[in-house]
């Protein structure tokens, strides 16, 4: 089958639709979740979104909103943890959430009546499954992961760089905390279809780390970041196409792969 | 407590400083510190780690507020007089492997709460330009700063800090990590701008900085002023705690110092 033949099928039109979006999504918070070393946190949020997959579901409504509800006010309670220098750490934050999160789902999941083969898509993803419906839906979500994150650009990358300098211009440094932890919160729904909960941190981490490699500005990292995000989103696309694998578990395969791989070039000076 | 000089009317004070204190839970970081500091000068903050340094920058900064006691700089709190003050961190706290370039860098010291959803304007990208000219790191303007040197680094630290029209200038042991003639060179080049600003200079290297700076403070708890450097140096035992060895330029006594024993 040549590509232009695969192409003709309107599922792998979609999907790769799909993929480039979530490679949007993908480059523009993973420079922040890398450079800013918040993968944990970005993993908690995504974990604590399952939360409100399992109440959509045992009530019978569509779980973008739930689940961008539980991964955003994760982050709001992480980014206060964060700022009160108490016991209780970010870090245990994070744990403490992530298996919340994850049980509330599951739980509410295993109490719905009705259809809940989705668990597995959830968890897992299914990009081959994408309708014009879900197109929309991640257009409008990247769009505003896109306004949100270009309007404050210049004071987020200030507080990556340097928070506490940052903080002593006076920027309102929580704020702008809590904008990036929802728009992270806004990428986990995204990336959600793509390759499931459970994976989210892998296309949040991977991409732009091995981006990062390259990148002289966080300008070009997330360019780059995109780039190898739709690299990796597309070949493993094709793999589970071609090979009948799960597209979410072989699309982070390639990723890692990808990261590897980039391991062995040797660095540019800029 | 040494009484503390006459003070006039007219006495244009930058920085006033009356009973501060800073507690953290119940540690006592900073007891009734009082002293003030005028326009210009370069004045040396020293003494052991845990003193209250960084805690004393920081209340400057307006980063951390006083448990009592009150703060002025130019008769305002330090919260509202932001754009007066410049202020290079500790090295620690920044990442050179975070892709940034240098320009970029200085462009942050530009940022603040009036900025956000602002765009940079093109008199602000000239000032930017000029900040790096001040500290010689134009040809470095769009390199990464993960290839420069730790002297390097510490200059676009320093330009970040004074980009805009800075009055005060602040730094935290801004020459850990740099070679000693770079450290030589940034001393020189901080008392030369000392004739314009008033800079405050937190060091560990004691010995070098009363080469440079007119006035000292040592601080421990509370801070000691005293008429002049030599009188600050040869009462660093009482700062530190323990008999002190120091080697000082252009200090007229000597200041090795016997022990008398070994243990402090």
């Amino acid at each position: 089958m040549t590509i232009a033949e695969l192409f003709e099928y309107t599922f792998i039109r979609h999907a790769l639709i799909a993929g480039v979006l979530a490679s949007v999504a993908c480059g523009i918070i993973g420079a922040f979740v890398v450079t800013r070393r918040i993968v944990s946190i970005a993993g908690g949020i995504a974990h604590a979104s399952f939360g409100g997959i399992g109440i959509a579901a045992f009530f019978g409504i569509s779980p973008v909103l739930p689940a961008l509800s539980f991964g955003a006010l994760s982050g709001i309670l992480l980014s206060l943890l964060g700022k009160k220098k108490g016991s209780l750490s970010e870090d245990t934050g994070v744990g403490i959430l992530w298996a919340t999160g994850m049980s509330i789902g599951v739980l509410f999941l295993s109490l719905s009546k009705g259809y809940t083969g989705d668990l597995f898509t959830y968890l897992f993803g299914n990009i081959l499954t994408v309708t014009v419906r879900d197109l929309i839906g991640l257009a409008i979500l990247d769009t505003g992961i896109i306004l949100l994150i270009f309007a404050f650009f210049k004071e987020l990358v200030s507080i990556s760089f340097d928070e506490e300098f940052a903080e002593a211009r006076g920027l309102p440094v929580l704020m702008l905390q809590i904008i990036l932890f929802f728009a992270i919160a806004l990428t986990v729904v995204v990336l959600m279809k793509i390759v499931g909960i459970i994976l989210v941190i892998a296309m949040l981490t991977l991409p732009s780390a091995t981006a990062k490699r390259f990148a002289s500005s966080i300008k070009k990292l997330i360019l780059y970041g995109i780039a190898v995000a739709l690299v990796d989103i597309a070949i493993g696309l094709l793999l589970a196409f071609r090979f009948d694998l799960p597209a979410g578990a072989s699309s982070v395969l390639v990723a890692t792969v990808v990261f590897l791989l980039a391991q062995l070039v040797p660095r540019h000076l800029h | 407590m040494l009484p503390m000089p006459s003070q006039s009317p007219h006495d244009s004070n930058a920085i006033m400083v009356s009973g501060l204190s800073f507690f953290y839970g119940k540690h006592a970081i900073l007891t009734d510190v009082t002293f003030s500091l005028g326009e210009k000068g370069f004045i040396g903050l020293i003494g052991p780690n845990g003193a209250g340094k960084s805690t004393l920058l920081k209340i400057l900064l307006g980063i951390l507020h006083p448990s009592s006691g009150e703060v002025n700089i130019f008769g305002k709190d330090p919260r509202e007089v932001r754009e007066c003050i410049g202020y290079v961190p500790q090295h620690t706290v920044v990442d050179p492997w975070f892709p940034i370039t240098s320009k970029e860098v200085v462009l942050t010291g530009i940022l603040s709460r009036k900025k956000v959803l602002r765009r940079i304007s093109s008199k602000e990208k000239s000032q930017v330009l000029r900040s790096l000219a001040l500290t010689n790191m134009t040809k470095f303007a769009n390199t990464q700063i993960h290839t420069l040197s730790g002297g390097e680094r510490q200059r676009v630290l320093l330009a970040r800090a004074l980009v805009g029209e800075r009055k005060i200038l602040l730094l935290d042991e801004p020459l850990t990590g740099v070679d000693a003639p770079s450290a030589t060179e940034l001393y020189r080049f901080l008392k030369d701008l000392s004739e314009r600003m008033l800079i405050i200079l937190v060091s560990h290297d004691v010995g070098v900085v009363s080469s440079y700076v007119d006035k000292i403070f040592c601080i421990n708890k509370t801070v000691h002023t005293h008429e002049s450097v030599e009188d600050s140096l040869s009462n660093l035992e009482k700062v530190y705690g323990c008999p002190v060895d120091l080697i000082a330029h252009g200090v007229p006594h000597r200041v090795l110092r016997d022990h008398t024993d070994d243990n402090s």
